[in-house]
């Protein structure tokens, strides 16, 4: 009967109960929907960002991440190789790469790229080249002086399908090494700086013209669960020649991205905690309102010999159920917006150049976290339960006499 | 056997900067299974009095003993559990829980001592239709008259068979055929259940009706007859 109680009493005043409750439905709807929208971008430049040649983890020589030139090419990869079968889990893909600075440039324009000399089938496994042409075909392992280029720098360069791109970098020699290209393939990427930075040739091509022989820049490595990228990493760290080779994670070789992550962590939780703390004067200031207009019941509860903590539990009981609905509801609501745009996501073409500039995609799909709904719950529950104390301490605290003369 | 016993107890209150003596030293021994009236007019301390014995307020000094416990002894949540298993309450503006039932109403008391939901439904019907009450189980204090809520509130009082129950002027907002009947009921339940009852009022009815008659005036026993 106790709930049975509290249930009734929620009710004396529906008014103030469902203004209550609406304010908790918008305040759980908002941390669970927004935090969505804030895991979805931040999901998003992860995407892109281990899409975008990094993987979850890569190989270099040791050096070439603070200097990226030919010189610091891992010449034998086979070590690596073997090692990478040791330590590699079923299911995880990887791909070798020859990746220098480069300068393009045709009849008309010059422009600095980075030059990727890829393994076609290797590479289209792993990073979003494999999907991303849009006009011509995509590399073939044969191509000798085949080059797919991104659209953003093909129309700045004002050319097209079947006109040539020269290629100069710095060789093994230390001597300027050039090479004409023809465009077989226009990529379209999320971003467009992407389309401009990266110009892609075949590996075999590349290691030709840059005099590499069989040596390579980097691997990558994509694995078939993001969980375990530090294990592997620190297996894979741990099986190769540590003074040759370098093996970084995703989260060291995109830090920007990193801290992005945990600013976004830190900014959800405070969000978290401002709305709550607008709730959770509602919740107050509602559950004082409910306890004053029934003093004389109190005193009535107290002279039939409830005990304080037993009138304390019957206030606790009334916010359970208020929070317990709003809750619900506010849950409900999140998934379902966020269910909505589930298909097509946020399109923020518009804002492209901006979006880029912070990293972000262009079309934000929302992503619940179960970690993020049960923060977001428990934060209203217990917090809404604990503020609620204080009206539940006051009703306790009437003595019988002043609260049954109550007028 | 006295189940109430109070000597030279003393209550005052501040209201403002006065200091009002509510009690100026009352002794009183009330024996067990009577149907007394604490009379008295407006202001002359036989609310207080009855706040005291059934522990709703405490004393500044004197002894209160009820049932054999010593009040100013115990702490709040022994004076809980003292009312809610020696003394039952009917307050002069009935205090029904006005979102229970008539039925609802009767059993929280039983609620609140553990007594399992199957005998305190059956218990708390049994009451209802001993105050003439069968009809109205189910309807809540709003939809009840005056004389049906305070029957509701006898009735709440007695059945958990305290050993005293406490009227604060039951029959004040009662019109007199109505205050009659109650009265009739509570001499009934009284004489069934031997339940000591205990009113304060200025009603002459409820005075004619008590076994005995204890009269305060300005805090202090002016007289004590018994019929």
């Amino acid at each position: 009967m106790h709930f049975q109680l509290a249930w009734r009493n929620i009710w004396r005043n529906p008014k103030r109960t469902v203004v209550i409750m609406t304010a908790i439905i918008i305040g759980v709807w908002s941390m669970i929907f927004l935090g969505a929208l804030m895991r979805g971008i931040s999901d998003g430049m992860v995407r892109n960002g281990i899409a975008t040649l990094t993987g979850h983890i890569q190989v270099h020589h040791k050096g070439y991440r603070n200097d990226p030139v030919v010189e610091n090419s891992m010449i034998d990869p086979e070590v690596v190789k073997t090692a990478m079968e040791r330590v590699l889990p079923a299911g995880a893909q990887w791909a070798s790469r020859v990746r220098v600075n480069a300068v393009a440039n045709n009849a008309r324009h010059t422009a600095g790229v980075t030059f990727v000399g890829i393994d076609p089938a290797r590479e289209a496994r792993i990073s979003f080249i494999g999907k991303a042409v849009t006009e011509g075909r995509y590399l073939r392992d044969d191509d000798k002086y085949g080059i797919v280029a991104g659209k953003a720098l093909v129309d700045k360069f004002e050319t097209k399908l079947g006109r040539k791109i020269i290629m100069m970098s710095q060789d093994t020699d230390r001597e300027i090494a050039s090479r004409a290209f023809r465009i077989v393939g226009i990529f379209e990427a999320e971003m467009q700086s992407t389309e401009k930075q990266f110009i892609f040739v075949t590996k075999t091509a590349a290691q030709h013209m840059l005099k590499l022989e069989n040596g390579i820049s980097e691997i990558s490595i994509i694995l078939p669960d993001q969980e375990g990228v530090k294990q592997v990493a620190d297996n894979l760290r741990a099986a190769v020649p540590s003074a040759d080779y370098e093996v970084q994670t995703w989260r060291e070789l995109l830090p920007l991205i990193t801290a992005y992550l945990a600013i976004y962590d830190g900014f959800m939780y405070i969000w978290f905690i401002v709305v709550f703390i607008a709730m959770g004067f509602g919740i107050v200031n509602t559950t004082l309102m409910a306890v004053f207009e029934r003093i004389r019941e109190f005193g009535l509860f107290k002279a039939l010999g409830m005990k304080p903590r037993w009138i304390i539990k019957e206030v606790l009981a009334e916010s359970f159920f208020i929070l317990l609905i709003g809750t619900a509801i506010g849950n409900v609501l999140s998934f379902l917006s966020v269910f909505a745009l589930s298909g097509n996501g946020i399109d923020l073409s518009a804002l492209a150049s901006g979006l880029e500039f912070a990293g972000m995609s262009r079309i934000i799909y929302p992503a619940i976290y179960s970690h993020d709904v049960i923060v977001a719950n428990l934060v209203v529950f217990i917090l809404g339960l604990l503020v609620s104390v204080y009206p539940a301490v006051k009703a306790a605290r009437f003595t019988p006499v002043e609260a049954l003369t109550h007028t | 056997m006295n189940i109430v016993e109070c000597a030279d107890v003393k209550k005052t209150y501040q209201q403002g900067k006065i200091v009002v003596t509510a009690l100026g030293g009352v002794s009183l021994s009330i024996e067990k299974g009577g149907f007394v009236a604490l009379a008295g007019p407006s202001g002359s301390g036989k609310t207080t009095m009855l706040n005291i014995i059934g522990g709703l307020d405490s004393a500044d000094s004197g002894r209160v003993t009820v049932n054999g416990s010593t009040l100013g002894k115990m702490n709040q949540s022994e004076l809980a559990s003292l009312r809610l298993h020696n003394i039952g309450f009917v307050f002069q503006a009935y205090n029904l829980i006005p979102v229970l039932s008539a039925l609802e109403n009767v059993e929280f008391v039983m609620l609140l001592q553990g007594v399992p939901p199957a005998e305190r439904r059956e218990r708390a019907k049994n009451i209802l239709d001993d105050v003439g009450l069968e009809d109205t189980y189910n309807r809540r204090p709003a939809e009840m008259s005056g004389g049906q809520q305070q029957r509701v509130a006898v009735a709440r009082a007695i059945v958990s068979d305290p050993a005293i129950v406490l009227a604060d002027e039951p029959t004040a907002n009662l019109d007199s055929k109505t205050g009659q009947g109650l009265l009739e009921m509570m001499k009934e339940m009284n004489e069934k259940k031997k339940v000591t009852f205990i009113f304060s009022t200025h009603d002459k009815m409820v005075m004619d009706y008590a076994r005995r008659l204890v009269l305060i005036r300005d805090g202090l026993v002016a007289g004590d007859e018994i019929r």
